[in-house]
């Protein structure tokens, strides 16, 4: 891939800005991507944690059989908006904040293609946030229908409902602008001599992510509009009576929701895309299939949404055409885990703590994408839909798949955003502690779904009591042990730790380890020459 | 870098100072989203706060794109940025097309899949609503409301020679651009903007019709619904588009834009005609199928 | 929101965590649930043996996949002085990973679409069955006899609220089960009144959402007499987790002495059936 020779000092001299404005003026009117970036991430991380309390109460209800902690209609709400602020609070904005850090940097070019534009798209998010989690406070409550607000049962929602939908649009035209934003700074601001072909994977990843998110967010953003008409200006978009149907929701959400998930997923896959070269020392793998495995994710994620929805009563054709579609992405995910593997195929590898949460995400969201395939065979599905077989695979792909790769991102650069060594120890730590929690937390929650648990529910029959039991016990665990993460990253920021070289990791090749660390504020004003 | 030069160097990429025209859009849009979810459920303060936000989002407006304005006046946009504006620009469109098809995929799903599956006929007409024939259009099965549907012909067909003609009249605005004569470019221009006008004038003529004499509203089961929306919807759409161009307008009087450096203009263009496209498929799919 | 106050819930929290400490040896034990529930239909049983054979692929693929991995990382670490080589692509390679990864997909495909088209088979049914969902209960409608009733949760509060001990069949009761012939083939409509619910037997293989004004149909055949429970599976307000499905598979002596009781109740009070959105007459002409 690309690598630059010649020693530049493109992002060495820092020059007299007087009127940037310091303090917290710094960070509300800020334009530069770096400030950005870490704005995002500080949100997300804010969001995991208040996302992680709400999954910690849930599971502090599920601990035994009966109703010990929280009411069934409270439950619900946190079921939901745990689900609504981990996907559009914690994993998405963390995905931006990496674009926003990374991107510029790996490219070559000196900020995002609008800056200013781009400041809004993260200032957005917290209106929407605080709409989702004041929700909680107003009459009646926060959305209570699940994170896919399923009519007719949000119609009879309160008003928390209107927040959410409202923190929808907002958080819509947030992703909107920032993909926008990023689609523009990769096809426009990458250096002379980066073809596209050259660039680093996560540019690739976060380009077609972009895309999907400029296809979805609109189409959610529609849902939503028409449940809010629904619910107060008498249309019967969703209402069997004046000729509408529930379903038709279902059919619109998840045009978005299975693109969603791929959205969630595939920035990841460009963050092991970078870890695995460096700490194999050996380039990656079959780049250009990469790119195309990943463009075909994208194109297929548009082709199998009902696979949500095999027990709605599609017709048989519609539920072949489905399960065919949705099996297929098994295809080109494979090509991914394949080229990861002889990536590392005999390489000089190490494993430091990034190292150590790629072959953890690689183990386990492979391991959710082996589950997802049982769920897309729809004969099973009807055994196992709306069951914690669903919740356990989700939870495979997008903590264990997402959530560990931002981790391994974080440790990966983090000594660029700090110029600071995390601890190797402490990362050590967090990612055994992590990996342990995090499958005593969700693999029972397997045997739990196939038994006939359902999602979603406050209480459940005497025969789950075992699996629910040990599935908190690691959900505390795996919640706690987040605070060694931030202890580790608290550490850089306050500078409690070895000084970082521009290029600390021997394998390294991309742009980024060309610039000093910490990354001056200012970088690639002129562009570096790629060859 | 605010300056056009940076060491002696024409600057390779633009980048804004620190501004806080984004922070007050975020304010506003949360009053906004706030004030209307207090609105809607019965809170006198509601419109009040949704006022304010909008007050403030409109002020935002002012200064962003007065800031925008400035900057393109002062040349701070070279070739590469010129060519970021035309990325945007396409890509945000293809947001708003997606929007549409929310709603065409709601009309398409109605029409073919949900209505007919409610009629008589099938297992869900039998059980549970045997008097109900699935025709289009339908206030649903359960709803009991006669209403007359809009026709096609009328004002829909005069509404849309209305909006080619200016797309038309916003061709020949461009050319006169692209050839130097300011005079015809204002003329056309204005004449696209009233055009735009007459279309929205038609349209709400059209919508208190339909509400005092065809008993055809919003609630109208699913036709009603929609009908509105989508109408509504794209009604929106033209009156941004005619604000976009009303602006084009002003700056053109004020002596803005030359044969090169225009893509405002041309923003507002690609904006106008892709509603124009909008508004066949309505035609076609809304009123006359 | 919360039900104790802090005290209480400490301790309870501490008790419940030595609880489930002390339960974790029993982590092999048999009471343990870990698969499907044991299938008494043949398309539960068909989806049961799907699933052992897809989860049985998808292990020797993993076991495939991981070793090398693991082979990888322990054979070609730079701590035992392995030079990293720097080849990066081979086409070969590269197409047979994609087309033997397909070819899998089409050896799980073939059965699965067998019991699909099973599945949706819904002709020529012994008994026809409406079953409405509603916030929070079901309805159960006998369309050829012309009797119906409702079917809700029977565990008591004092259980769920833990003043009481849990029974047997805690949360899995109702005081009317669905009731239905061992052997024949019963075909249920499923809707709606309110909200979205899903009608769900695990040993009927039978899941399906009910939707408030239309109507999906779905078929079991229960091969053997017993009591036999589900769940509402769609999240349809507070008491989702409160409204359970049984069902009752009698011999065909005992349903027809059943069936013949609940006509003459029926003929006795002169009762509405449940939830009927339109009359007997749609009724009738449902079963067509
Ligand atoms: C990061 C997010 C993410 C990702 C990547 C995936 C990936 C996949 N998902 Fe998942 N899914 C979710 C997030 C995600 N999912 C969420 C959030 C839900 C629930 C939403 C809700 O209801 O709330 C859900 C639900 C869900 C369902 C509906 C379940 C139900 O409600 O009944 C289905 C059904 O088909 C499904 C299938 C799949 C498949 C086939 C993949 C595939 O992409 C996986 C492909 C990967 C592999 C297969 C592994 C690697 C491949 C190889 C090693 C090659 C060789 C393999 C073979 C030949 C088998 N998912
Ligand atoms: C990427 C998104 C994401 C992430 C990261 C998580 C993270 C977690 N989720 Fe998530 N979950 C969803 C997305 C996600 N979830 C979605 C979409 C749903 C579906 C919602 C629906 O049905 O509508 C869902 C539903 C869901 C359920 C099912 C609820 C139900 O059906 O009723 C459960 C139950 O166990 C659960 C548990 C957890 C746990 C324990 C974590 C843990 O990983 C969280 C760990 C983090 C913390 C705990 C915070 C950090 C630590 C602290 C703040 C310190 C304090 C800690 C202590 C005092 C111990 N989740
Ligand atoms: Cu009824 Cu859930
Ligand atoms: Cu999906």
């Amino acid at each position: 891939m690309s690598s630059i020779p010649h020693d530049h000092a493109a992002g060495g001299h820092e020059h007299e800005h007087a009127h940037y404005p310091g303090g917290i003026m710094r960070w509300i009117t800020t334009t530069n991507h770096k400030d950005i970036g870490t704005m995002y991430l500080w949100f997300s991380f804010t969001m995991f944690l208040v996302g992680g309390v709400m999954a910690l109460t849930i599971r502090a209800e599920l601990f035994q059989p009966g109703l010990q902690v929280v009411h069934p209609e409270f439950f619900n709400q946190l079921t939901s908006l745990h689900g609504l602020i981990m996907v559009f609070g914690a994993i998405m904005p963390a995905a931006v904040g990496f674009a926003n850090w990374m991107i510029p940097m790996l490219i070559g070019a000196p900020d995002m293609a609008f800056a200013r534009m781009n400041n809004w798209s993260f200032w957005l998010l917290p209106p929407a946030g605080i709409m989702l989690v004041g929700s909680l406070f107003v009459p009646g409550g926060a959305v209570s229908a699940g994170w896919t607000l399923y009519p007719p049962l949000t119609i009879q929602n309160g008003m928390g409902m209107d927040l959410a939908i409202f923190a929808i649009h907002i958080m819509g035209a947030s992703s909107i602008m920032g993909s926008i934003n990023i689609i523009t700074t990769i096809l426009n601001l990458r250096a002379p001599g980066m073809t596209l072909m050259k660039m680093p994977l996560f540019c690739w990843t976060w380009l077609i992510t972009a895309y999907l998110l400029i296809a979805v967010m609109p189409v959610l953003a529609g849902a939503v509009t028409m449940l809010l008409t629904d619910r107060h200006f008498g249309t019967s978009f969703f209402n069997a009576a004046g000729g509408g149907d529930p379903v038709l929701f279902q059919h619109i959400f998840w045009f978005f929701g299975h693109p969603e998930v791929y959205i969630i997923i595939m920035p990841a896959f460009g963050i092991i895309s970078e870890i695995i070269p460096v700490y194999s020392r050996k380039p990656l793998f079959g780049y250009a299939s990469m790119v195309y495995a990943v463009a075909g994710i994208a194109i297929l994620s548009f082709i199998v949404w009902a696979h949500h929805m095999f027990t709605v009563g599609m017709p048989t054709a519609g539920l072949l055409f489905y399960m065919y579609a949705t099996m297929l992405i098994a295809v080109p995910t494979g090509v991914k885990v394949f080229n990861w593997l002889a990536t590392m195929w005999r390489g000089a590898i190490t494993f430091e703590t990034p190292m150590l949460f790629a072959l953890g995400f690689l183990f386990l969201f492979t391991l959710g994408g082996f589950t997802g395939l049982v769920l897309a065979i729809m004969p099973v599905d009807i055994q196992i839909h709306d069951t914690y077989y669903v919740v356990a695979h989700f939870h495979y792909v997008m903590v264990a798949g997402s959530l560990f790769a931002f981790f391994g991102g974080v440790y990966h650069w983090i000594p660029k955003w700090t110029g600071t060594m995390y601890s190797e120890k402490l990362g050590r730590i967090h990612f055994w502690l992590s990996l342990v929690f995090f499958n005593v937390a969700f693999f029972p929650q397997h045997f739990l779904g196939l038994a006939g648990m359902p999602r979603r529910i406050p209480d459940y029959a005497t025969q789950f009591t075992d699996w629910n039991m040990v599935s908190s016990i690691g959900a505390f665990g795996f919640g706690i042990s987040q605070f060694v993460f931030l202890w580790a990253v608290i550490k850089c920021i306050r500078g409690d730790g070895a000084k970082a070289p521009a290029k600390p990791w021997e394998g390294a090749t991309t742009l980024e380890w060309t610039l000093p660390s910490p990354a001056p504020y200012h970088t690639f004003e002129t562009p570096p020459v790629v060859k | 870098m605010g300056s056009t030069t940076h060491g002696g160097q024409p600057v390779y990429y633009f980048i804004p100072q620190p501004s806080h025209w984004p922070i007050t859009g975020s304010v506003a849009l949360l009053l906004m989203g706030g004030g209307a979810a207090f609105w809607f459920n019965g809170y006198a303060a509601g419109p009040w706060v949704v006022a304010l936000g909008f007050a403030i989002l409109l002020f935002m407006m002012f200064g962003w794109f007065g800031t925008v304005i400035g900057e393109s006046e002062s040349r701070l946009y070279n070739k590469r940025v010129d060519l970021s504006f035309r990325w945007a620009m396409s890509w945000f469109i293809f947001s708003e097309v997606m929007f549409f098809a929310a709603f065409f995929g709601a009309l398409f799903y109605v029409r073919n899949l949900s209505v007919p599956d409610l009629g008589a006929g099938s297992i869900t007409g039998n059980l549970l609503w045997p008097n109900y024939a699935a025709q289009w259009p339908t206030v649903g099965p359960y709803v009991t409301q006669q209403f007359t549907p809009m026709g096609a012909m009328g004002i829909p067909l005069l509404n849309t020679i209305i909006l080619l003609t200016s797309g038309v009249t916003l061709t020949i605005a461009h050319h006169a651009l692209k050839a130097g004569h300011r005079g015809a470019l204002a003329l056309w221009l204005a004449a696209t903007i009233a055009l735009g006008l007459t279309f929205l004038g038609f349209q709400a003529y059209e919508y208190i019709h339909a509400y005092s004499d065809l008993n055809l509203k919003l609630s109208t089961g699913v036709y009603g619904s929609t009908f509105f929306m989508l109408t509504g919807f794209h009604g929106m759409h033209v009156t941004v588009g005619a604000i976009m161009l009303s602006v084009m307008l002003g700056r053109v009087l004020k002596g803005h834009f030359d044969a090169q450096h225009h893509f405002a203009f041309e923003a507002a263009a690609w904006y106008w005609h892709f509603v124009d496209v909008v508004w066949l498929l309505l035609f076609v799919l809304v009123y006359w199928l | 929101m919360e039900r104790t106050s802090k005290g209480t819930r400490g301790r309870r929290l501490a008790a419940a965590t030595f609880a489930a400490l002390a339960a974790l040896p029993a982590v092999s034990h048999a009471a343990l649930e870990w698969n499907l529930q044991t299938p008494v239909t043949e398309i539960a049983r068909q989806q049961f043996e799907l699933h052992t054979f897809i989860f049985w692929i998808c292990m020797v693929i993993f076991v495939g996949v991981f070793g090398v991995m693991f082979y990888s990382l322990f054979r070609h670490r730079k701590s035992i002085g392995h030079q990293a080589e720097q080849f990066h692509e081979n086409t070969v390679v590269e197409v047979v990973w994609t087309v033997i990864p397909f070819l899998i997909l089409l050896f799980m495909a073939y059965p699965a679409t067998k019991t699909i088209l099973a599945m949706k088979d819904t002709s020529a049914p012994d008994l026809t069955i409406k079953v409405t969902g509603y916030q929070w209960k079901w309805g159960y409608d006998y369309l050829q006899d012309g009797f119906g009733y409702y079917s809700s949760l029977a565990t008591p509060l004092a259980q769920i609220e833990g003043r009481a001990p849990k029974g047997e069949n805690y949360l899995l009761e109702v005081d009317n089960p669905m009731v239905v012939p061992v052997g024949a083939k019963v075909r249920v409509l499923i809707t709606a009144g309110d909200v979205l619910h899903a009608w769900w037997v695990p040993a009927f293989g039978v899941k399906q959402d009910a939707i408030p004004g239309f109507v999906r149909d779905s078929w079991f055949r229960a091969e053997k007499v017993g009591t036999y429970r589900g769940q509402c599976a769609e999240l349809c307000g507070k008491e989702h987790g409160f409204m359970p499905v049984v069902v009752e598979v009698k011999s065909t002596e005992d349903y027809a002495k059943w069936a013949a009781e609940q006509k003459q109740k029926v003929a006795a009070a002169a009762a509405a059936p449940s939830g009927q959105a339109a009359g007997p007459a749609a009724m009738q002409a449902a079963l067509r």
